[in-house]
């Protein structure tokens, strides 16, 4: 009697250990875009919690007591890589007490390892600001960059969970799709932009530019990383009367207060770009994030040829 | 060749467009359409560098130049194929090197030749290695490497130099990635993982000195050479736990020539977030440590100066606390950080009162002693790349028993207290400079006013910051 009562309380107890790991594949994602991304791809299949929101500047997150509690029980890790989580990711891989998401494991998915990178620096030191060594880290604004960083998942999400491939297969296959006609249809929205001179915050929206063909003529930060002060803004400025831009563009993340100081006297406006999933209230998912996107600049562009 | 087979790919396509549905036929056009962003992203690339390269007629200002200069990194190439094999660098696995470079200006309106912190039966060595240094000098500095062992350890060796030429190892341990179930092992030196302040190296510390309850009851900051166990919960919330053995031949205790271990300390960390802008963590450690002869020097009921020791069990306890606000949880332009800590120590043991016959000759006795101490602390971020803040710092020497010698043992009174203010300036992640404020009143009856002004640097591999 006792001892089936032992037996029973024990299989309870074991079987809520176990549940959540039963239940899903445990995704840590580094930051919303591939939070999002790993949602269109394993829907049911996995559970994803997502460890920064687009108001947060990706280089600078702390590994807080909640991520550390995250990462403990993740089965697959979803960053960008290319150093952007270089201040936070290897705390947590190294306290978690977590094997699967250690660097090299296949619980550990870069995104940055299956795009060609943007601005790779040939020499590079710290008086350059933070410069990542392995080029620009914001790839996530390129949709055909997506396109890539989801086969690749796809796959991942496949071989971790083999019992589950043919959903994952399919997912990625309807995602795909859906996803090669949206790029096709933004091309098309946004070709009035191909040469758009801009102004940015910080080297966010490289990969927005190489593929829409935006032209960034000057930063507000003089240097990646570091913040603007009056005189350099006072340069920008100077430098946008013989080189004159059309708007000035930050992420959601970034403090406004640089931009609006320019934008106000250079009689131009400015705008934020939501840059990742929920960075705007319409950029809901990745679709809706560069509808959005496409939408702000175009408005934009409107906005400064009727004036 | 590739050019060759998307072209021969795309006159295929459209002739067999009818059969849409065969998977083969679908794979070849995700290939395409793959191949066809690839060579556009790549075009699109080399005319950017085209444009950059040739210097347009439009644009030969010298007020473009600058901007150019500025940006070395806007020239956009696309990355070498990553191979694993390609790389014959013989440096690729040597571990990454981080240095801190600190300095220090003080300016100290008593003398710190004198300072004694009295009543915590600090080692006289220790007790003087506490005293603020007046004029410049050159604060530790800090050498590291870390790298990745294996697939299942990695290893880290911390080297402190100070202004007199020597190098002391503040840590050197190696440590397990591939234990399951949140389990982390690990082995060598290191600072142990009581309290909050206590693993933090000292250029992360948002003051000039470390809390006087950590001076008077861990000699600074405790290391230990030993073993670490810490168990990560499978929760949502943050909990941990931990458990420590070693030597135990740093203060409070004593080096030891025996068996077994003399130091042993468990903690538990419990922590989360409240909404997506707070943070917190709060903890509770004790540490056991049996000290034997450990020597102090104190002052008998008439002045004269005698040394004493004590062996027995000495144990602390603490709570910590640490709570984190920043807009959206977004700690670029501002954040604020509350943190405090109390630590309660106690004392049992022999008392082998003046050793050396200065007073009334040496004698045996039992001391009991319950001490405490504690600080709070806030650091306002008050513009992005500046911070303040303000600590308050006592001890009680609490309740002293000497038993038959209390009546030639000068009993420890008081409260010592200090008060800080800090103002920091961050250009960058890696620079930080910093003028402290310090009214310190940790020697009874006497008000020393301090001032310092300290730089610290760090330079290669890019520390993770722990919370």
């Amino acid at each position: 009697m006792l001892t089936s009562a032992f037996k029973t309380m024990t299989g309870l107890l074991l079987s809520a250990w176990a549940l959540p790991s039963m239940a899903a594949l445990q995704i840590l994602a580094c930051e919303p875009e591939w939070g999002a991304l790993a949602q269109e791809l394993g829907g049911e299949k996995v559970s994803v919690y997502v460890a920064t929101n687009a108001f947060q500047d990706p280089h600078r997150v702390q590994a807080k007591p909640s991520l550390l509690a995250k990462a403990r029980n993740a089965d697959l890790l979803v960053c960008t890589g290319a150093d952007l989580e270089i201040g936070w990711l290897p705390v947590l891989q190294q306290q978690a007490g977590n094997p699967n998401i250690q660097p090299g494991r296949p619980g550990s998915f870069e995104a940055a390892a299956f795009v060609s990178m943007l601005e790779v620096p040939a020499s590079i030191d710290r008086s350059m600001g933070d410069i990542h060594p392995g080029g620009n880290p914001h790839i996530q604004t390129d949709p055909r960059n997506i396109a890539r960083v989801a086969t690749a998942l796809a796959q991942r999400l496949a071989s971790l969970d083999p019992a589950n491939d043919g959903t994952y297969r399919a997912n990625h296959q309807k995602f795909a799709d859906r996803w090669r006609t949206a790029i096709a249809d933004w091309e098309k929205r946004a070709a009035p932009l191909k040469g758009l001179p801009v102004v940015v915050h910080h080297r966010s929206f490289a990969y927005l530019e190489n593929w829409l063909g935006i032209r960034a003529v000057a930063q507000i930060e003089p240097k990646p990383g570091v913040e603007p002060t009056t005189a350099h803004l006072s340069e920008v400025l100077a430098r946008l009367q013989s080189q004159p831009a059309k708007a000035v563009v930050r992420a959601a993340y970034n403090d406004g207060r640089g931009s609006d100081w320019l934008a106000e006297r250079a009689h131009i406006p400015a705008v934020v770009l939501p840059f990742t999933v929920g960075g705007t209230e319409r950029a809901k998912d990745l679709f809706s994030l560069f509808d959005d996107t496409i939408h702000t600049l175009l408005t934009v562009l409107q906005r400064v040829n009727a004036s | 060749m590739k050019v060759l087979s998307v072209m021969t790919a795309l006159v295929i396509a459209p002739a067999t467009a009818c059969a849409a549905d065969d998977p083969e036929l679908r794979a070849l056009r995700e290939q395409i359409t793959r191949l066809q962003e690839h060579y556009e992203q790549r075009i699109s690339a080399l005319e950017q560098r085209l444009m950059q390269a040739v210097p347009s007629p439009t644009r030969p200002s010298v007020a473009a130049q600058p901007m150019e200069e500025a940006q070395p990194a806007a020239s956009i190439q696309p990355a070498a194929p990553r191979s694993a094999h390609g790389n014959a660098n013989p440096n690729t696995f040597n571990p990454s090197v981080s240095l801190v470079l600190s300095g220090l200006y003080g300016n100290t309106s008593q003398d710190p030749a004198t300072y004694r912190l009295r009543g915590f039966h600090l080692p006289a060595d220790l007790s003087a290695g506490l005293a603020a240094s007046r004029g410049f000098s050159l604060a530790e500095s800090e050498l590291g490497f870390s790298a990745q062992v294996d697939h299942l350890f990695l290893g880290q060796l911390k080297l402190a130099l100070d202004a007199n030429h020597q190098a002391a190892t503040e840590e050197a341990f190696i440590q397990t990635t591939a234990l399951p179930k949140g389990l982390t092992l690990k082995a060598g030196r290191w600072y142990s993982g009581i309290g909050y302040l206590n693993e933090q190296h000292a250029h992360a510390w948002d003051f000039v000195d470390s809390p006087l309850a950590y001076q008077a009851f861990l000699g600074r900051q405790f290391k230990n050479d030993g073993v670490q166990l810490r168990w990560l919960a499978p929760t949502d919330t943050y909990l941990e736990l931990g458990a420590e053995l070693g030597r135990g031949n740093n203060f409070p205790g004593t080096d030891r020539n025996q068996n077994g271990s003399g130091a042993s300390a468990i903690f538990a960390h419990l922590g989360g977030d409240v909404g997506i802008s707070h943070s917190w963590r709060a903890g509770l450690s004790v540490l056991s440590t049996s000290p034997r002869d450990r020597q102090w020097s104190d002052f008998d009921t008439v002045g004269n100066e005698v040394v004493n020791r004590f062996s027995g069990k000495s144990r602390l306890l603490i709570a910590d606390g640490v709570w984190k606000w920043a807009p959206n949880g977004d700690a670029s332009s501002t954040s604020f950080k509350l943190q405090g800590e109390y630590l309660r120590r106690t004392e049992t043991g022999n008392l082998s009162f003046d050793t050396l016959g200065t007073s009334a000759g040496s004698s045996q006795s039992q001391l009991s002693a319950i001490q405490s101490g504690w600080y709070v602390q806030g650091i306002y971020q008050f513009a992005p790349e500046w911070h303040m803040g303000l600590r308050a710092d006592r001890l009680n020497t609490g309740s002293v028993d000497y038993d038959t010698l209390n009546a030639n043992l000068l009993r420890p009174q008081g409260s010592p207290t200090r008060q800080s203010l800090m103002v920091d300036f961050k250009p960058s992640e890696f620079s930080k400079l910093r003028l402290q404020l310090s009214r310190d009143r940790s020697q009874l009856g006497v008000t020393d006013h301090q001032v310092f002004l300290q730089y610290q640097m760090s330079l290669g591999a890019h520390g993770a910051h722990r919370f």
